[in-house]
């Protein structure tokens, strides 16, 4: 952790003073947050939807090579190519590849976050070819060279006005900050991209097994233009994101859309059989489906953490996490933020070193195990990924002492008792008032922002055995 | 009923006043109270960071002090939530442990929880004249479902006015090692949970965890706010002066 430490704490900073950020957050996350309540109590018995989320995903997860097997069978089937990719430079390879062998200048891009998790605009956009994310948050933050920090609201940090700042250039004349101007302005220069592109590459919320369907949810219906127009389709996801039928498919769009946005269902919810069939008036001719793993089996493989495997990407766990609300996305870092992405990213990239700090983002309250769709136990797998961490020697040595003594003190009670009045006595150089106002670190790092109560100079322990001993102790008889 | 009290090593070392009131109020209502020695911690500092051995040591220690214990109690939803919610996953490879620890779990229990679910006390006949709100913390809530028995009270008590804390719901940034730890955003969060305190209008906030109050207690008093702080059981402790507890 040591030397990104600087480079996480940079980032919390950054945050902690970006007032706008937080504002926009708070707004953001009390609105989605509060649509999603409404919109799961018109279901009546929203735990027993949950448990049927969880029975699914639980169930795809335990049987994911079945399923798998039978997606990419049935894919190609259908006709279309299905592609494993091991790692993300490999995902990226694949499509470059598909790419160059169409000399695609353009391609057009509907949300997908596992092509955040490869990095793959990156590579493409160095190979020449002009890469346009067609999703309207997407859009701005491809415009103004940032990542998303929701992932469901990807420029939810952004203002109109800042929005109008990014386009200006684009667009080479003054624009109006109002919705209408805005959202013009990007249509206009959105159709024109939709009619270029050679290659259309999407997300994947769901593939159904069954019949090699590949399922997106979308508010603007850009997932349809980029399935529809280009002649080629590449389809980017993680291996596990699975529904073994139509079924199954509709708990979980319900979950989802309802989770995400307070939505019944989001406004497009598109169900694809690419490649396009001869009784089909539209599609994509050639259809590619490269699913991801990137570590994702090690996780199956791994009991402990088997379950984040369950996520649908509905973000509701950033909707209510209250560390994400002061901090927003970006100081996290990740492709993935809030407690989801605290707990996959350190398991998908395996790195302590980078990403050891993430499952500390967390005060362990609980909120967003408790708003999970699919009910994984988040905040469970956030404090057995510090275990894991500290397992797995990455805390630092000192910690391991502190924890080692505080071990022995608290299963010696006579001996803690004597700290404790100890303490009491030598407690006054840090003492004002009264207070508890400095101390050593880490102590200090609380006395910063906060006071603390002094050490009593009889803990109740003793308290106790004092009263014990002088027979004062009060009996219920006494009180009658 | 012979009752045992867990103390908490935070109300033991710094709110002992705490833990006399509430074995003040288990008398009053004709109760034996007892402390048995060894007690000391419910593991979940170690815990929360990542030291499951270490942990699992300070709860086999806890877990012995009670052994012969009839009923236990304390003053904290966090510490008993420790007990049943992550005992079992502790001791999962220790089928003797394993077994002691679903003893604890079966007789262990939060303080409001003890007195309005199980004693069936809801009325205590204290009398306290405030302004107050209170803060639902976040284990006794989300992992004990602790929602109505701590309120209950509160509603018994005469003269207590009590107004709803916005947005109640979220953490005040405690969250243990997590204070000093991640301390920017811990103060961040708490920073808002004060907001809401000085919104809500009283004068004294309530609450069942001495963590949590605390931290948002010592908050308050950096910021020059003075706002009084109490557990539910120090308000009946006051309240109850004049039935002589």
């Amino acid at each position: 952790m040591s030397t990104y430490k600087p480079i996480v704490e940079k980032r919390v900073d950054n945050a902690l003073t970006n007032d706008f950020l937080r504002k926009a957050t708070r707004r953001a996350t009390d609105r989605l947050r509060h649509n999603k309540y409404n919109a799961a109590d018109e279901l009546g018995d929203w735990e027993k939807w949950r448990l049927a989320g969880d029975t699914i995903r639980s169930h795809v997860i335990a049987n994911l090579d079945y399923y798998l097997k039978q997606l990419i069978t049935q894919v190609e089937k259908n006709g279309g190519h299905v592609h494993l990719a091991q790692t993300p430079s490999e995902a990226v390879d694949i499509v470059s590849k598909i790419a160059r062998d169409h000399g695609a200048k353009t391609i057009i891009k509907s949300k997908s976050m596992v092509s955040e998790e490869i990095h793959l605009n990156k590579v493409l956009e160095k190979d020449g070819i002009s890469v346009v994310e067609t999703d309207l948050g997407e859009y701005i933050l491809q415009v103004a060279g940032e990542v998303p920090s929701h992932i469901i609201v990807p420029a939810m940090h952004k203002t109109r006005q800042q929005v109008a700042e990014i386009f200006e250039p684009l667009a080479g004349h003054p624009l109006s900050s109002d919705t209408p101007t805005l959202t013009k302005f990007v249509r206009q220069q959105m159709r024109q991209k939709f009619l270029q592109g050679d290659i259309g590459i999407t997300g994947c919320n769901f593939a159904v097994a069954e019949t090699g369907s590949i399922t997106m949810v979308t508010n603007e219906g850009n997932g349809r233009m980029v399935s529809t127009l280009p002649r080629v389709q590449i389809t980017l996801m993680g291996m596990e994101r699975i529904v073994p039928s139509f079924r199954e498919l509709s708990v979980l769009l319900n979950l989802l859309g309802r989770s995400a946005t307070g939505q019944r269902l989001s406004s497009y919810t598109t169900i694809l059989t690419p490649p396009k069939q001869s009784t089909d008036a539209d599609g994509p001719e050639e259809f590619h489906l490269v699913i991801l793993d990137h570590n994702r089996s090690e996780i199956l493989g791994d009991p402990t953490f088997r379950q984040s495997l369950k996520c649908i990407r509905c973000g509701a766990c950033f909707n209510v996490c209250p560390v994400y609300r002061q901090i927003g996305g970006h100081a996290y870092g990740s492709v993935y933020a809030g407690p989801i992405g605290s707990v996959i990213t350190p398991l998908l990239e395996n790195d302590w070193e980078k990403w050891g700090h993430l499952p500390y983002f967390s005060s362990l309250c609980g909120a967003c195990t408790e708003a999970c769709p699919v009910r994984i136990p988040l905040h469970d797998l956030l404090v057995k990924l510090r275990a894991r961490k500290t397992m797995t020697g990455h805390t630092p040595q000192i910690e391991k002492r502190i924890f080692q003594a505080y071990r022995y003190m608290f299963t010696h009670e006579k001996t803690l008792r004597q700290a404790l009045r100890l303490g009491a006595r030598f407690q006054f150089p840090f003492v004002q008032h009264d207070r508890i106002v400095s101390g050593p670190p880490p102590l200090s790092n609380w006395t910063k922002s906060k006071t603390l109560p002094k050490v009593a100079s009889k803990s109740f322990m003793y308290l106790w055995a004092e009263a014990k001993h002088k027979g004062t102790i009060p009996t219920p008889n006494s009180k009658e | 009923m012979k009752v045992s009290l867990f103390a908490t090593c935070l109300a033991n070392a710094l709110y002992p006043d705490v833990d006399l009131t509430m074995a003040k109020i288990l008398t009053y209502l004709g109760h034996t109270v007892d402390v048995p020695d060894g007690q000391a911690c419910c593991g979940q500092i170690a815990f929360n960071s990542g030291y499951f051995d270490d942990a699992r040591e300070v709860a086999r220690t806890l877990i012995d002090a009670f052994e012969k214990s009839e009923v236990v109690v304390g003053p904290s939803g966090s510490c008993i939530a420790m007990i049943h919610h992550y005992y079992p996953f502790l001791f999962e490879n220790d089928p003797v442990y394993l077994a002691k620890a679903e003893d604890l779990i079966h007789k262990s229990y939060e303080f409001t929880q003890f007195i309005v679910d199980v004693l069936h006390k809801p009325d205590l006949g204290a009398k306290y004249k405030a302004k107050a709100t209170y803060h639902p913390s976040c284990h006794a809530t989300r992992l004990l479902g602790i929602k109505d028995a701590p309120l209950t009270l509160i509603e018994h008590v005469q003269d207590l006015e009590l107004l709803p804390l916005p947005e109640s719901q979220l953490c005040c940034g405690f969250g243990g090692t997590f204070s000093v730890k991640m301390p920017k955003i811990s103060e961040a969060m708490v920073a808002e949970k004060a907001e809401h305190v000085l919104e809500s209008g009283a004068d004294l906030l309530l609450g069942l965890d001495m963590g949590c109050l605390m931290n948002i207690s010592g908050y308050l008093e950096k910021i020059n706010k003075p706002i009084k702080t109490m557990h539910i059981i120090q308000l009946l402790g006051e309240g109850m002066k004049n039935v002589h507890i």
